[in-house]
């Protein structure tokens, strides 16, 4: 049986680093250029896990980025999360209204809707774009004003002082947004039929109640955290990698956001085929 | 002291730096001098290790920089403070933060123990009582100043400044050039100052080599600059129509 020892862990690491950096050519083929950019992400991450210089020092900055990603982020995914709810739920009582379908299962398709899909992808697709674009322009920021050779110089690993607690931070706030959302969007469902009369309290209480399976929420959690952990280092690797230039620093913020949100659609439908 | 070994680098297939060996003189003004696009930033990032060389090595007294291992490295580093041309404070951070950063990363000193150093450092390059002040707050020759306290607060071996006098006026770059020369001295610390500034030149170049198109040029102190007959010196140095007449009556007058 594998043991999860130091030592593994090491070897592991070294395993990736090597693998990410064999894969870094400098040529100019797209096909491989791919390749070289898959070669320096895997090389960064294996680069971000390290033992830390000070604990002190890496616990605070994961405690600022924990504010900044869940505190920073919680009015859109309010936002976001009640208009998800509202609209599934007015959707699906349009459609079920004069079927055989009883009308109680609003509460639970909108229930269903919120925790398989809704809150985990499109809350992640909306961060990607606030967090993700954010933290590709203050880590090339960084780069380009030359913060981050003043810290290489000082003796501080870069990588895993500006990436490691952005990681942990997305990793453990993210997750429980995306629960908070979907608590909202079934609120946010019950706020669009239950006042407007297409059915009773107590009728969606049981919709939301009905047919429970505990997996959903535990692919949830596993969607959750898989796109924040695509999120983070995807906009990590580019603003770490920008070149110089304000365009650059544009480009690499687009980047952040479309490259995590091709990469999230399609982890997106790898968990769905594994999992459901 | 510093030894550059036979150092070659290419980006790509451009030759930007070829065959620099020197020696960086400890206790001493080393300066790397030369135009834009000389390759003076090149050397001064191999020097200190952001970049790597094509070919050759970087002595930092007996000990191979290329061949350290992370640990050595980042022991090594501890022992060398930089001033970036842009400062490279950090701007989220106030003055007495961005000063304290290498002691809290690196250091388990207690925070009088640091604050007393900060504020130690901030009265040595003349800014006491600017703790709790913001980089935007500042000047640029402050902002520069605050480099230099931090680049010095754990007691460097090893000084390196990047363009220390860019973008400043000629009076206050006088006051930048005479505190780097000043701690220098006082510290008997290795300073390698990168600039293309005559009058850095002039004033504290006791060590100075001259970059052009990626080879040394020309080596020598101030005093030699006057009468070298190196026309790449001169032209580099006495630029303008009116330095180099005045370099002619100088020359005259003996």
């Amino acid at each position: 049986m594998f043991l999860v020892t130091d030592y593994n862990v090491r070897a592991l690491l070294a395993i990736l680093t090597i693998f990410g950096r064999s894969l870094q050519l400098h040529v100019h083929m797209y096909p491989l250029r791919v390749l070289f950019h898959i070669g320096r992400y895997i090389s960064m991450l294996g680069s971000a896990i390290a033992r830390p210089e000070k604990n002190i020092m890496y616990y605070r900055e994961t405690i600022r980025q924990m504010y900044d990603i869940g505190i920073g982020s919680l009015p859109i995914v309010f936002l976001i999360s009640i208009f998800i709810g509202a609209v599934a739920a007015l959707q699906f009582a349009f459609q079920l209204d004069g079927t055989l379908v009883p009308i109680y299962y609003i509460g639970y398709i909108v229930r269903d809707f919120a925790i398989i899909e809704a809150s985990p992808t499109i809350t992640c697709l909306v961060l990607a774009g606030k967090v993700g674009s954010n933290l590709a322009s203050e880590i090339g920021g960084m780069r380009q004003k030359e913060h981050i050779d003043a810290m290489e110089i000082m003796g501080v690993n870069t990588a895993a002082y500006l990436i490691a607690p952005k990681l942990v931070a997305a990793l453990v706030v993210i997750p429980m947004l995306v629960a908070l959302s979907a608590f909202i969007s079934i609120y946010g469902g019950y706020l669009a039929v239950v006042p407007t009369g297409w059915l009773s309290d107590p009728e969606y209480a049981l919709g939301v109640r009905s047919f429970f399976n505990p997996h959903n929420f535990r692919l949830m959690f596993v969607k959750a955290v898989t796109f924040s952990f695509i999120l983070t280092s995807v906009s990590c690797y580019q603003g770490y990698y920008v070149k110089s230039g304000s365009i650059e620093l544009g480009k690499a913020s687009t980047n952040a956001v479309v490259f995590s949100n091709v990469l999230i659609l399609l982890a997106d439908y790898f968990i769905a085929v594994l999992l459901t | 002291m510093i030894r550059a070994d036979s150092i070659f680098k290419s980006f790509g297939d451009t030759p930007v730096l070829q065959d620099i060996s020197t020696e960086f003189l400890r206790g001493k003004n080393n300066l790397i001098i030369g135009r834009s696009g000389a390759g003076k930033t090149v050397l001064l990032k191999l020097l200190v290790g952001l970049l790597q060389p094509t070919k050759g090595t970087v002595w930092y007294d007996d000990i191979d920089f290329y061949s350290l291992n992370k640990r050595q490295l980042r022991d090594l580093r501890m022992q060398i403070g930089m001033l970036f041309q842009g400062s490279a404070l950090f701007d989220s951070m106030t003055v007495q933060e961005n000063i304290s950063f290498p002691m809290d990363m690196f250091t388990n000193m207690t925070a009088k123990e640091k604050l007393d150093r900060v504020n130690y450092c901030l009265e040595r390059v003349n800014l006491d009582g600017a703790n709790k002040k913001y980089p935007s707050e500042l000047s640029g020759g402050m902002q520069k100043r605050v480099g230099i306290a931090r680049a010095i607060v754990l007691n460097p071996k090893y000084l390196f400044c990047d363009e220390p006098n860019s973008g400043l006026d000629p009076k206050t770059a006088l006051v930048i050039d005479e505190l780097i020369s000043d701690i220098t001295k006082e510290s008997n610390i290795t300073t390698v100052i990168n600039t293309h500034d005559m009058n850095s030149v002039m004033e504290i170049g006791e060590n100075i080599i001259l970059l052009h198109n990626g080879r040394i040029a020309w080596r020598g102190s101030k005093d030699d600059v006057v009468h070298s007959d190196n026309e790449i010196l001169q032209d580099f140095i006495f630029a303008s129509p009116f330095l180099k007449r005045l370099r002619t009556k100088a020359l005259e007058r003996g």
